[in-house]
């Protein structure tokens, strides 16, 4: 079944990736295929050592695929990532503490030749700080904020070079409830404005769901595609989303489909 | 429902107490130092002076105030060597163990093979290493400054590359999907990483510098506060040995607080937590 490839923005075919440490090969992922489309949201569901940060970093070219092939924009990982097509947030914010917020979203534009790459009419880290909720937190540092502070911060920084795939490694997993619960629908809120493709990497149901244009729901050990599905939810959405009934009923499923 | 809020009256008196507090537990942190320094040297004094003991063995605090005092214009003319040696032995040993520890991080290669002979010359003592030096570089200041500056090259080496290394490893990922330089993650990553332990590593290096200037002036040297310490030690002219010390510490310490100085105004923020 070929897609458009104008319309993808990343095609990952039979991606296998093993890890071979003194001990023993351990296999991250196995046989694993999907497509997201430009624009498109995907929820990358699925216990702990299923894979799910491997194939961001398959994906964001940190790590090689050991068989199989993934193409991002149409072209190889690595020079999505050479033309900066590419934002990351990590699991902990890892933004520099001896920088202040606004500095540690500029530090994209410093390095790597960033600041030619930008898009004209890009916004700018003033204007992403804003965008983020952290108007007026310019100035602090790191140390100074809160974790949920933290990883807007790192949003920020990985929407300021403008990447046309955003993904994120579980940034949310270390804060609490109603932070996250915030910061979810806020994110929401940016995929709509900036309209990129994200991908999206957490262990909560509710979470994927929410968030998720389309949930790819994954098994460990070694990790491998268990079902895709797509929300079909409406697009603007409010927490209390979560009580509908169709909302329940696919966190049900998903629930058994992990389950199983 | 209850009511517990103060009135106003009330809550001006809880903060008026709380400042008192706060005011008198700072006076106690500046004072009690000051009341341990002058009990240790009445104590000293009222031993001296009770046990009578002969000025050649130990002089009381006040002779050696009168020293200070009386030889201040030599106790300065011979404190200018050793600063100036321990001063430039400072700057060489760090300069040199920054730029190797910059070389040992981008070529593991090179660290591997000669980090054995970097270690295998720390454990030779100064003590020992001074003569090796005189015989090398001669009775003048080189000698007092290459030892100094080997003193202070070991602790900074091995600081300064475990400050560059010990990245956050999510930050050196963030650098590459931004495709960043090596050039730029030295200098935006790893050379900012390493300040807060590159200075750790100085603030000892200002002491052990000192130290390493006058143990060199001790093996035959005219000039200096280790020529001073072993001159008035011979002449048994304790307040002389005594008043010596005290200007061979108190440039310790300035040393030291300026170093520290520096840090505060270069490192403003916190090293994470748990690295």
């Amino acid at each position: 079944m070929p897609v458009l490839a104008h319309s993808t923005a990343i095609d990952c075919r039979d991606l296998t990736v093993r890890f071979i440490t003194e001990r023993r090969t351990v296999t991250a992922l196995e046989r694993v295929s999907f497509t997201v489309d430009r624009g498109g949201f995907l929820a990358l569901l699925g216990p702990s050592g299923c894979g799910k940060s491997t194939l961001l970093r398959v994906i964001a070219d940190l790590v090689p695929p050991t068989t199989g092939t993934v193409s991002v924009l149409g072209g190889k990982p690595e020079e999505a990532r050479r033309q900066r097509a590419l934002g990351f947030v990590f699991q902990d914010a890892a933004l520099l503490p001896w920088r202040t917020a606004l500095q540690n979203v500029e530090l994209p534009l410093e390095v790597g030749g960033g600041a030619e790459r930008l898009p004209k009419g890009a916004p700018t880290p003033r204007e992403l700080l804003r965008l983020v909720g952290l108007d007026g937190w310019e100035a602090s540092f790191p140390h100074e904020l809160s974790g949920g502070m933290r990883q807007r911060v790192a949003i920020a920084r990985a929407l300021v070079s403008a990447p046309r795939i955003l993904l994120m490694d579980e940034p949310f997993g270390a804060l609490d409830e109603i932070t996250r619960d915030r910061l979810n629908e806020e994110l929401r809120r940016i995929w709509q404005d900036v309209q990129t493709t994200i991908l999206f990497v957490t262990h909560s149901i509710y979470e994927s769901l929410f968030l998720g244009e389309q949930v790819l729901v994954l098994a460990a050990n070694p990790g491998r595609v268990k079902n895709i599905i797509a929300t079909n939810l409406p697009k603007a959405r409010h927490l209390s989303i979560r009580e509908t009934e169709p909302f329940m009923r696919l966190a049900a499923d998903l629930r058994r489909t992990l389950g199983s | 429902m209850v009511d517990v809020a103060l009135n106003d009256g009330e809550l001006a008196h809880a903060e008026a107490r709380f400042r008192a507090l706060r005011i008198r537990a700072r006076w106690r942190r500046r004072i009690l130092p000051v009341v341990g320094i002058a009990g240790f040297v009445g104590f000293w004094a009222a031993l001296v002076y009770v046990l009578k003991v002969p000025p050649f063995v130990a002089p009381s605090p006040v002779a050696v105030l009168q020293k200070l005092l009386d030889e201040f214009p030599k106790l300065m003319a011979n404190l200018g060597p050793t600063a100036v040696e321990s001063i430039s032995g400072f700057a060489l040993g760090n300069l040199t163990a920054i730029l190797i520890a910059t070389v040992f991080v981008h070529k593991k290669s090179l660290e591997d093979a000669f980090f054995p002979i970097v270690v295998l010359i720390n454990t030779v003592p100064v003590v020992a290493k001074a003569p090796i030096l005189v015989l090398l570089l001669g009775n003048g200041m080189e000698p007092k400054i290459a030892i100094a500056a080997l003193i202070c090259f070991f602790p900074t080496l091995v600081n300064m590359v475990r400050g560059l290394e010990s990245v956050n490893p999510q930050a050196l990922e963030l650098m590459r999907v931004l495709s960043a330089s090596k050039a730029e993650v030295f200098f935006k990553l790893r050379l900012q990483n390493s300040l807060p332990y590159l200075f750790s590593a100085l603030k000892i290096a200002a002491s052990t510098a000192v130290i390493g200037a006058i143990v060199g002036e001790w093996i035959g040297s005219t000039a200096g506060i280790g020529a001073l310490i072993i001159q008035s030690m011979y002449a048994f002219d304790s307040a002389m040995l005594y008043a010596t010390v005290v200007v061979g510490s108190t440039f310790s310490v300035l040393f030291f607080l300026t170093i520290t100085l520096i840090e505060r105004v270069l490192v403003r923020w916190k090293p994470a937590v748990g690295t």
